[in-house]
């Protein structure tokens, strides 16, 4: 008994109303594109399910972990299909079933039958009553117990039959493409990938912004974010990858504003340039890896003054997580042995060693006079040096 | 304009090496092993190289076995040597400037409870002969000893070196690791008393991926890789024959002419330093090697400078190219006592026959430029 089909469990599109149609539709579509490399599937939607069937053969692991990835999914669960619908046919099937999924039957089970096809003989109770005892008699080592199961054995009669009995967590969230785009401030560390994850699983598309700094970065670096947008993608669908040439603005702050204040002013300008392409893509917000308090250009008082500088929202989904949590998703989602490669990315070359954490907006503000001269041409520069990257998963 | 300054690093092979081994690999691809007549075909092209390698060296054909390249030659002359005469000792000679593909060895030798000597070196980077002297003891059974550094080209005294063991303890094996120095020098295993001569491929514009270990005669010491029992069983695994055919043949063209080439490289690398050395705050740490210059660009870090020069098309490397992907700290550059705020601004420039005097004076007008420029944005 092998199986070639699965249901999918989704959550919060079936609350959706009207606009809930739009929302199985684009699940729908991201499962395809999830499960293109894995083999030939037909996915359809019927009275409220989604099911992925195999045409042909499947890895089955494969194809499980593939739809891990797809956000939307509560449950993922492997199921069989059986055209018959004969009840000493089917009472057959699921003792094979429970025989092949369950070696050690020194287990609890209970037998959840449900009729949408009321034209059925049995009613449902009868159904899963009669079936259950019809796994007793083959198997008298599995007990029944309906209130807390170790197995749940369920078995929906439709157009067809379908048996399952296991639920594989899928990641939760919401398809994406149903909530429009944002643009992720992507450095190469371990926190922006994982910002960009979290705001993908809520349905949005994803954009992203590098800031590269040659010679202070090499090709290495930028070719690290690349693979750190690739592995994202995976959840969130391809991806634009905008690279901008930040040395010059770089210097000339370096040059001409306070040492310890560098850093904020500087991602003001990367914030800024930022939202241009955002603009520019469609896409109706940020998105930074930020978390209060974790280095010192992110400190409650400098997120403001970085924040002030934009008009759009700013989603910083890793804003109250600890380390070790963001590092925890990291690991997850297969990014942080990518971060923690040794390349110098542009936010570490010119630290200060005693960087401003309180920092005061006027100040900054007055200390970024001194660019006024040059700062709209390089900005001007800046964006015309970008260089755009369709990152594919 | 593209200047390569980084063969130490790698080669460009020789374009006749490239015809080879194209040819070897579209019809003479037959397995060495074989008994038909294209395995024929294929032996012979192991069995010529082995002939143009031995002749280079002034040794017998057989003394060569084939390897994957530096590291494995390297590996295979440590691990293989140590283990093959543990029951006669288990001390070992080294010193403080080998490559990562000798010091790991060493240090996986240390763990199964041998005892390894490092010896120190000076501000050139050469090893004392008292030193070692002193060091060789009655159960040292393994001196290993670079030839040419590949990190600023001190180039070490390897024939008084070599008479120097044998008349302290002629029962210890001699190894050297001529990655670097073979194809730069002429290299005399009997006359010098190697015992074991580790080469690479790639360094003499030969194919990646292959090199050889010269083993004398008669020298105990064990096979890494088991199996099909090729190469007298010494490297099992089928031959890597366009590989091999390819470093035949860059073998023999490198040393076709050799002295005229050799001027030519030091050539290039003298007008180099001339000129690097009359920018202010620079300094030499290159050694005698003909094609190695390690300069150090005092307030610059050589990350940098390298990818700023990366930008004008001159390719270099800071510190040895094989380990610049991890930023550890050069073990040479320690040894030789540079400071901290030397050691991170050091870069090698090495330097091949395919390089032009018009290259050279390119690079360093470009390094006219870059030093001022790089040195107003350093860290403060």
């Amino acid at each position: 008994m092998e199986f070639k089909a699965f249901l999918i469990k989704y959550a919060e599109i079936g609350i959706k109303g009207k606009n809930r149609y739009m929302f199985e539709d684009a699940l729908i579509r991201q499962m395809k594109f999830a499960l293109k490399d894995v083999g030939d599937f037909a996915i359809h939607k019927q009275a409220g399910r989604v099911f992925a069937e195999a045409k042909g053969e499947m890895d089955f692991d494969e194809a499980v972990e593939a739809l891990k990835r797809v956000f939307g999914i509560t449950g993922i669960c492997p199921v069989i299909i059986e055209e018959e619908k004969d009840f000493d046919h089917l009472a057959q099937v699921c003792c094979r079933f429970m025989d092949e999924q369950y070696p050690d039957k020194n287990k609890t089970f209970k037998v959840y039958g449900r009729r949408a096809d009321k034209r059925y003989p049995m009613n449902s109770m009868e159904f899963s009553a009669e079936i259950g005892s019809r796994i007793l008699d083959c198997f008298p080592e599995f007990s029944v117990d309906v209130h807390h199961p170790d197995i749940l054995l369920t078995v929906e009669i439709r157009d067809r039959v379908y048996i399952y009995s296991d639920v594989i967590k899928g990641p939760g969230g919401m398809p994406v493409g149903t909530n429009g785009k944002a643009m992720l401030c992507l450095s190469g560390g371990i926190d922006s990938p994982v910002a960009g994850y979290m705001i993908a699983k809520r349905g949005v598309r994803i954009d992203a912004t590098y800031f590269h700094a040659p010679p202070y970065t090499s090709e290495r670096a930028k070719q690290k974010v690349v693979d750190l947008a690739k592995k994202v993608a995976k959840y969130a669908g391809p991806i634009n990858l905008h690279v901008v040439n930040f040395t010059d603005i770089q210097l000339a702050i370096y040059e001409k504003c306070p040492h310890d204040e560098l850093t904020i002013i500087m991602r003001r300008y990367m914030m800024k340039i930022a939202e241009h392409f955002a603009e520019e893509g469609g896409s109706l917000a940020l998105i930074t890896g930020e978390s209060i308090g974790q280095v010192a250009s992110q400190t409650i008082h400098n997120l403001a003054i970085t924040n002030e500088i934009c008009t759009m929202p700013v989603f910083r989904p890793c804003i109250g997580m600890d380390k070790q949590e963001i590092v925890d998703i990291a690991e997850k989602i297969d990014t942080y042995e990518t971060s923690i490669q040794p390349f110098e990315d542009c936010c570490t070359i010119f630290v200060a060693k005693h960087p401003v954490t309180k920092g005061n907006l006027k100040a900054i503000k007055r200390s970024e006079k001194a660019l006024d001269d040059v700062i709209d041409d390089l900005m001007k520069k800046a964006i015309e040096s970008v260089e755009i990257i369709r990152v594919q998963p | 304009m593209e200047a390569y300054f980084d063969n130490g690093a790698t080669t460009r092979v020789f374009s006749q090496v490239k015809d080879i081994m194209i040819k070897v690999m579209g019809e003479d691809y037959g397995n060495p092993s074989s008994m038909h007549m294209k395995g024929v075909r294929a032996e012979q092209y192991v069995k010529e190289a082995k002939e143009n390698i031995a002749k280079t060296l002034k040794v017998e054909p057989k003394e060569i076995v084939f390897t994957s390249g530096g590291t494995e030659s390297n590996n295979m002359a440590l691990i293989g040597s140590a283990m093959a005469n543990i029951r006669r000792g288990k001390h070992i000679i080294s010193t403080r400037i080998e490559h990562a593909s000798v010091y790991n060895p060493l240090f996986y030798l240390e763990e199964q409870g041998f005892e390894v000597t490092y010896l120190s070196v000076d501000k050139q980077g050469m090893i004392s002969l008292e030193e070692l002297e002193a060091a060789i003891r009655p159960d040292t059974i393994l001196v290993s000893i670079m030839y040419v550094n590949n990190e600023i080209g001190s180039v070490q005294p390897i024939d008084q070196i070599g008479a120097l063991i044998k008349k302290v303890n002629k029962d210890t094996i001699f190894h050297v690791d001529a990655i670097q120095g073979y194809g730069k020098y002429d290299v005399y295993p009997k006359r010098w008393k190697i015992d074991l001569l580790s080469v690479s491929g790639h360094k003499i514009h030969g194919p990646k991926g292959v090199g050889f270990l010269y083993i004398k005669d008669k020298t105990k010491i064990h096979p890494l890789i088991l199996g099909g029992g090729q190469q007298k069983g010494m490297r099992s695994g089928t031959e890597n024959v366009p590989g091999i055919a390819g470093l035949g043949l860059a073998a023999k063209l490198i040393y076709e002419d050799h002295e005229s080439k050799i001027s030519y490289i030091r050539g290039l690398k003298e007008r180099f330093v001339r000129q690097v050395m009359e920018l202010p705050d620079v300094k030499d740490n290159s050694g005698e090697a003909p094609h190695i210059a390690s300069i150090s660009f005092k307030g610059v870090r050589s990350e940098v400078l390298l990818h700023a020069l990366e930008e004008k098309g001159v390719y270099v490397s800071s510190g040895s190219a094989c380990s610049s992907n991890k930023p550890a700290i050069s073990g040479t550059l320690k040894a030789i006592g540079l400071t901290k705020d030397y050691y991170d601004s050091t870069l090698r420039f090495s330097f091949s026959i395919y390089n032009t005097a018009e290259e050279i004076d390119y690079a360093v007008d470009c390094l006219k430029e870059l030093l001022p420029v790089l040195r107003r944005f350093t860290r403060r």
